[in-house]
Order: structure tokens, then sequence, then C-alpha cells
């Protein structure tokens, strides 16, 4: 614990196999629990655009309800790409421990793929949405779905482009201590997106659809 | 052009040429001096957690002067009945600014800045957690602080009062840029504590010296723990209130508005939510000042240490807890009244044991009444006569009479400047040698205690009895014949010595800087923790080998026992790694600045541009591996010698 001092600031540790390769530098563990501090500042932003959300959610002003709204096969396939790019985050993971690069950045590329795919639903769905007249404009109700869902999609986007930064890292130079610890924070940060959104899925669109 | 507001009277044009002859002054001096170079390398690109606490604080007596000043023209108008010296719409001005700056801007980065200065010597390490970030989190306050001062000359400043309440700043009753600053300055400068809460909160779960146990630390460093708790948990919310509010008034959503199913409570709650947490925020580390300074100067151990921790902890539990008590009279019903009155009486308990603790301290200690220690003891009665009246206002039914007079204004005065401003008078007092070497003196500290003091209380105290005869808060005159006229001038008296005490204090600065004692020896109160086992100021690397702590008040158990700091002689001195200077945090605050100007203006090309340069910026920071260096052993025995500790 407190022999972070040595180990940040001058001193080589010989390196423990027992450890995983992420926490190989006392720096890394440092800035992965730094890196849980913050998910749960953000857990509590996401928490309160939650609360506003249902607080919301029956004051639609004459404008389209959620259930009229709604599209079950969309966000379906939204959500199954997303919770298997969860499960491929994982596996490159596994790789990484493994010390191989190539499958590592394969199953990172994949993940980045099937983000893009939730993307691209979402998007989709949002401008949809749009052009039929339920606009973040219209009522309460749409102006805390927009910003609730657009949240999650923006965080999903930087998600995007940090992965992507870092399978670059990663194609440079190879497994070290330091890209695996970037690998590693990155996919803590998918997987916690991924439990935002099962939120989402459960509390805005399967609540949506029956309430 | 209609925003620079040239037809609008003498207030701005006099606020035009002080900001324009400021800034010539300081870029003339700079230029004159050849000082840039030096600014950029020395300061501008610092992670240096030292140099970074200083540069808090400077921004912080800044604002307080900002701050004071908007206070003084307040009190100017109040000062009789049918005064005319400011108009309603600039007197609305005023007061916005003047909480919002005093509480988010001053009292928020003295509290910061002292963290910085203290935590990382406190608990024996190097620097905080994430140097780099502490250096965004500083540049972003310090953006969001000019954009915010900004705003009187350009556009009109925020005129919802500090807390900005909907349905009032919705466009249709409030439009124009001005509120908009409010939303992004405060958004800047949230993101900022955010991270620093982050930082501080791993700083001191991680990097302890060996032996320092959590029931080892210093009381400052609990506290500063325990907001950074609080700050985690409460900062996003006043994000995610901010957000909604701006999205409301750029892109026109109906989230607060009356009509179209928005809900105007709900900012209200959310407002809160983070707003009680934060007046929590402050008062803690003020706190935890306190106890530093009661023990140093009675020369004993903090009284009842572990009841200090427990009571700290439930106050900030509690402070989550007890949010509805800001609006008892927006009809939420007897029921969540009565809970969340019982709730804030509650918070009474934690705060008297540490109360007691305090008096306790004292008793039978040898007492020496520095100027620190006048502020601390200075503070018992003042906070007592806040606290207290935060009790009266805490009984819902009461409250219908209290609610927004200026009883309540006086019991947030009382709490926030007889608490949190103290502390900061406390902690630049006691800590001023630790950061600069030099003592301020204590003749001309006494006098701006004594003025500071007594001014307060002639200017506050009066204003109970003001709430009580039915005057209210934020209006902007008064007819005569209600009997306030003659207690307000009494009142706008004691706010002219207060200023006069914070203009000996800026003196006692510039005296101090030229003829100050000097403190050669790192220790000049004989005081107890770590950070005075070090030279004043620190070196760099704060400490040439990490010590070991044996207990509580760790420097005093290594004078009591004739240890060095430094550890056993024959031991060599190992390299010492350093993070790397950057200029990329000031940049990007830069590019926070043009965004947030983007949004306030709704002018969306310079908000893009100012995003894509944030994300660039963060891009930048992750492809670079190049970010420290070691400071060579030789190097670190010529800075030992030269303080005589080899």
């Amino acid at each position: 614990m407190s022999d972070a001092h040595t180990a940040v600031h001058g001193g080589h540790h010989p390196v423990d196999p027992s450890v995983p390769v992420e926490y190989h530098h006392e720096e890394n563990s440092l800035r992965i629990a730094g890196f849980w501090v913050f998910l749960g500042s953000d857990l509590v932003l996401f928490s309160c655009l939650f609360a506003t959300y249902v607080v919301m959610h029956g004051r639609t002003a004459g404008g389209p309800t959620s259930n009229q709204l709604f599209d079950v096969t969309g966000f379906t396939i939204e959500t199954i790409a997303l919770l298997f790019s969860s499960f491929t985050c994982g596996l490159a993971t596994y790789e990484m421990r493994r010390g191989n690069r190539n499958a590592m950045v394969m199953w990172l590329l994949i993940t980045i793929a099937l983000g893009l795919v939730f993307l691209g639903f979402e998007i989709t769905e949002f401008v949809q949405d749009a052009s039929s007249g339920a606009r973040m404009q219209t009522s309460g109700f749409l102006s805390a779905f927009f910003t609730l869902v657009g949240t999650h999609g923006c965080h999903v986007s930087m998600g995007i482009l940090w992965m992507s930064g870092v399978v670059v890292q990663l194609i440079r130079r190879g497994i070290t201590p330091i890209t695996a610890r970037k690998a590693f924070i990155v996919s803590i940060y998918w997987h916690f997106l991924d439990a935002v959104w099962i939120f989402i899925f459960t509390v805005v669109y399967l609540t949506g659809k029956v309430l | 052009m209609h925003f620079f507001m040239l037809d609008e009277g003498p207030l701005i044009w006099t606020s035009d040429v002080l900001i324009i002859l400021a800034t010539i002054g300081i870029i003339a001096v700079l230029s004159y001096f050849k000082l840039w170079k030096w600014l950029w390398d020395n300061w501008l690109t610092t992670v240096d957690h030292k140099k970074i606490g200083i540069m808090y604080l400077i921004a912080a007596i800044l604002m307080l002067f900002r701050g004071g000043t908007d206070g003084l023209l307040l009190r100017a108008q109040l000062s009789w009945p049918n005064m005319h010296f400011l108009n309603a719409d600039h007197y609305d001005q005023i007061f916005t600014t003047h909480g919002t700056i005093m509480i988010l801007f001053m009292a928020m980065p003295a509290i910061i800045g002292f963290f910085n200065v203290a935590v990382p010597l406190q608990i024996g390490c190097r620097d905080v957690a994430f140097p780099y970030l502490n250096a965004i989190s500083f540049w972003l306050f310090f953006a969001a602080a000019m954009l915010f001062n900004l705003s009187f000359v350009v556009g009109g400043s925020p005129d919802g009062g500090w807390t900005s309440y909907t349905p009032y700043v919705e466009n249709a009753f409030d439009p124009g840029p001005g509120e908009n600053y409010f939303l992004v300055a405060l958004q800047i400068t949230g993101i900022g504590t955010i991270a620093t809460g982050v930082n501080f909160l791993v700083t001191i779960l991680r990097m302890r010296a060996p032996g320092m146990t959590l029931m080892r630390m210093p009381m400052f460093t609990w506290s500063v723990f325990i907001t950074s708790i609080i700050i985690v948990f409460a900062f996003p919310v006043l994000t995610v209130a901010l957000a909604l509010l701006l999205i409301d008034r750029d892109f026109g959503s109906h989230f607060f508005t009356v009509s179209a199913g928005g809900m105007p409570m709900q900012y209200v709650n959310l407002f809160w939510i983070w707003g009680h947490p934060e007046v929590y925020i402050v008062i803690l580390p003020a706190f935890g000042i306190f106890s530093e300074v009661f023990s140093t100067f009675s020369r004993k151990r903090l009284f009842g240490y572990s009841a200090m921790v427990v009571s700290m902890v439930a106050i900030a539990i509690l402070s989550f807890v007890v949010w509805v008590h800001h609006f008892f009279t927006m009809g939420a019903g007897p029921g969540v009244n009565s809970f969340f009155g019982v709730s804030t009486m509650a918070i009474a308990i934690p705060t008297g044991v540490k109360v007691f603790n305090w008096l306790f301290t004292m008793h039978k200690g040898r007492l020496e009444y520095t100027t620190a220690m006048l502020w601390a003891v200075g503070f018992i009665p003042n906070f007592l006569i806040g606290g207290l009246t935060g009790v009266m206002l805490a009984v819902p039914p009461a409250d219908y009479q209290y609610h927004n007079s200026y009883f309540l204004v006086s019991h947030f005065h009382y709490v926030l400047i007889g608490g949190t401003v103290f502390g900061v008078f406390a902690a630049l007092y006691y800590w001023w040698p630790k950061m600069f070497g030099v003592l301020l003196n204590e003749r001309l500290g006494k006098w701006h205690f004594w003025l500071f003091m007594i001014g307060f209380n002639i200017c506050f105290f009066p204003m109970y009895f003001l709430g009580f005869m039915g005057m209210t808060r934020r209006v902007y005159t008064y007819p005569a014949g209600y009997g306030w006229g003659v207690i307000n001038l009494i009142e706008t008296f004691g706010a002219l010595l207060m200023g006069i005490g914070f203009l000996v204090f800026a003196f006692n600065i510039l005296w101090s800087a030229r003829y100050g004692e000097r403190d050669t020896t790192g220790d000049p109160w004989d005081a107890r923790t770590l950070e005075w086992a070090t030279t004043s100021p620190a070196p760099t690397y704060n400490f040439a080998r990490i010590p070991e702590i044996k207990g509580r008040d760790a420097w005093w158990l290594m004078k009591k026992n004739g240890e060095s700091i430094n550890g056993p002689k024959d031991i060599p001195f190992e390299p010492i790694h350093m993070p790397n200077d950057s200029g990329r945090p000031i940049i990007m605050s830069l590019f926070f600045f043009i965004a947030g100007a983007g949004f306030v203006f709704e002018w969306w090309i310079l908000a893009i541009i100012g995003l894509a340069g944030v994300l660039v910026t963060m891009a930048l920071r992750s492809f670079e591996y190049d970010d420290h260096h070691y400071i060579p052993v030789e190097e670190i025995e010529k800075t030992e010698a030269a303080a005589g500790r080899l």
C-alpha cells in the first residue's frame, strides 16, 4: 500500500508474475484506482439523469408517449450489440493477460465495431424520432429522454475514440505495463457504460413500452 | 457590439476602464521586467502541488477582493431607504456575482489551495497522485473565473441569484447571455473540482508514508479526505443541474419550464442536492485547519481525535440528507419537512462534538495567541451564533417566518465567514511561512483580525433583527418608515470595517514580502505535523527520503526523540522520480474558455472549435510517454546540504 512512494518516485521493484500486467507499476495501480473513483462520480451523474427521466416520464405535454415512440426491434438489436461488445472487450483483456498482442488488438477492433453498430442504431433512432416530430423541444419527457440516452451515446463515442487511440499505441508499442494499463482502464470504462445501458434498457425502453 | 453595453452608464464604464488598466498594467510589468519566460517556465506550466496551491490562493484572494467589492456596493445601495446608487438590474447582477464568486471562486479555490499546499507534505509524499490532472484542475477553475468576471461588461452578469432558480432564469423571463455565463463558468470549474476530489481521494488513500495509518493522519488531512469524498459524490449533481438548464436555455428544451411538461422543482432539488454538501465541502477543511491551529498553539495533541474523525464522517453523511431545508416553503408537505427538519438539527450534534473537542484541546494548554490562533479562537463564538440560528431555521414552521429574510442572510454569512473565511485567514497566517519562507507580520495581522472580526459582527448581527422586522433578501431598495434605515446604515459601516481589515491584510502581504521575518528553520511555530519537518518553502521533491511514521503528530515525535526527517545518515539517497512540467493544461483551459464563450453567446462555431481543441489536447496527452524525469542524487545532496540536513 504505502510502498507506493518508493515505486512511484524512484524505486524499481522486481516484476511479480502473480500480479496482472496492468498492475506492474505502482503508478498504474494508482491510476486504475483513480479511474474507479471517477466512475463513481460518473455513476452519480447518470443517477441524476435517471431521476430526472423518471420524474419527466409522464409529462408528455400532448406529444408522443414512450409507448408510441420506442421501437422494440431497434433497441433490442442495439442492446445485444453493446452487451456483446462488453464480452469481446473482456476477451481482449484475457488475451492481454496471456500476452497475445494481435489477438488482443483484434478483439478490441471488434469491440469498436460493435460500438459503432450500437451508435448507428441509436443515431438512426434519434433521427427518425426527430423527423416524426418527437424533438427535445416537444415535451419535458422528450428532453429527459434525449438527454439521458444521448449522454450515454456521447460516452460511447468518447469510448470509441479513446479505444482507437489505445489500439494505435498497442500496435506501435506492444503490450507493455503502460499500454496494458491504458487498455485496462478503457475496458473498465466500456463495461461501466454497458452497466449503465442495462439500466437505460430497463428503465427507459422496457418500462416505456409497458407503462 | 451591443453585448459591450456601452450605453449602460458609469458603473459599466468604470469596470471597463479598470479591467483595461489592470490588463495593461500586468502586461506592462511582465514585459518591462522580462518576466514572461520566467512566468511560463515556473508557474504556468508547473505540475508541482505547492506552486499550484499558491496559484489557487492568489486567485482566491483576488476573487475575495472582487466579491468583497460587490458586497460593499450592495451595502452602499441598502444603506438608506430609497437609495438609487445602483439600479435594480445592476443590484440583481451584483448580488448574484457576489454569491457565486464568494462560494465557487473564492471559498473553493482557497480550500483547494490549502489541500495542495499542505496535504502531500502532511502525509509524507512527493506530490499528489495525478500531478498533471492537478494542473488541469487549477487552470479549469481559472478559465472559469475569468469567463465569469468578464460577464459584467460583456453581455451582462447573471441576475438570478447564486441559486439561479428556475423558471425565473428560463429564456422567457431572463433572456440574453447573462445566465449562460453562470451555467458555463460553474460547469467548467465543477469539472476541475471533481478532478481535484478524485485526485486527493486517491492521494490520501494510496500515497501515505510508511507507518502513516489512517488514524495517524493529521486532522486537516482527514478533513480533506472526507471533503474529497463529498466532492466526488456531490459535484456531478451540479454538473447535471447546470447542463439541463443550459440545454433548456440554449436549445429550447423543457426540463424546467412551466409549459410543455417541465418541472421547475426538479432543478431546485438537484441544485440543493449539490448545494448543501457544497457548504460542508467549504466548512470541513476549515474545521481541519482549526484543529491543526488549536493543537499547535495550545502545545497539546488534539483532544478526542477519534471523536473528531467520527463526527466528520457523520457530518459528511448527514450533509446529503438535509437538502430540502433550503425550500421548506415550497410545499413538500409536513411529513417531508419534518424529516428534513430533524435531519438538519441532527448535524448540530457532531458539530457540537467538534466544538467541545477544540475547547478541550485548549483546556490546560499553553496557549499562544498568534494571529492564526486568534482567527481560530474567534471562529468558535462566531460560528456558534451562525450554527444556532441554523438550528432555529431548521424548524419548518418557524422557517415559514424566516425564509428568505435577512435572518437567513445573516445565518449563512455567520457560518461561511465565521467558519470558512476565518479558517482561510487562519490557514494563510499559519502556512504562509511554509509557502513563501517568510512570516506575515503579527502586529498587522492582529489589526487585520480585530478590524475584520468587529466589522463582521457590526455588519451581520443586526441583520437577524432586520429579518425579524420583515426585510427580505434580494430587495434592491425599501421605502422609508419601516425602521430599517438606521440598522442598514450601521451594517454598511461594519462592512466598510471589514473592507479596511482586508486592505490591512493586503498591505501585510506586501510589507512582509519586503521586510518580513524570514523562516530559516522550516518550523516557525514549533508545530506538530510533517509539513514543518522540511525547509520553508519545501524542496520540489518534498522529502529526500520518505519518512517512517511512528505515531500521531509525527514531527513532534521526531523532535522529541531527536530524529532527523531524513532518517539514519548512512543510507545513500536514491534518484527521485518526478513528473515533467507541461504547458498543455493551460492550453486546454484556453480551449475550455473558447468553448464556454461559444455556449454563452450561442455561437456554435466557437463552441465546436473549443471542444475540438479540448479533445485534441486530451489525445496528445494519451500519446505522451515521456512525461517524467529523475532528480539525480548529486542535486538532492546539494539541496539537503544547503538545508543543513546532511
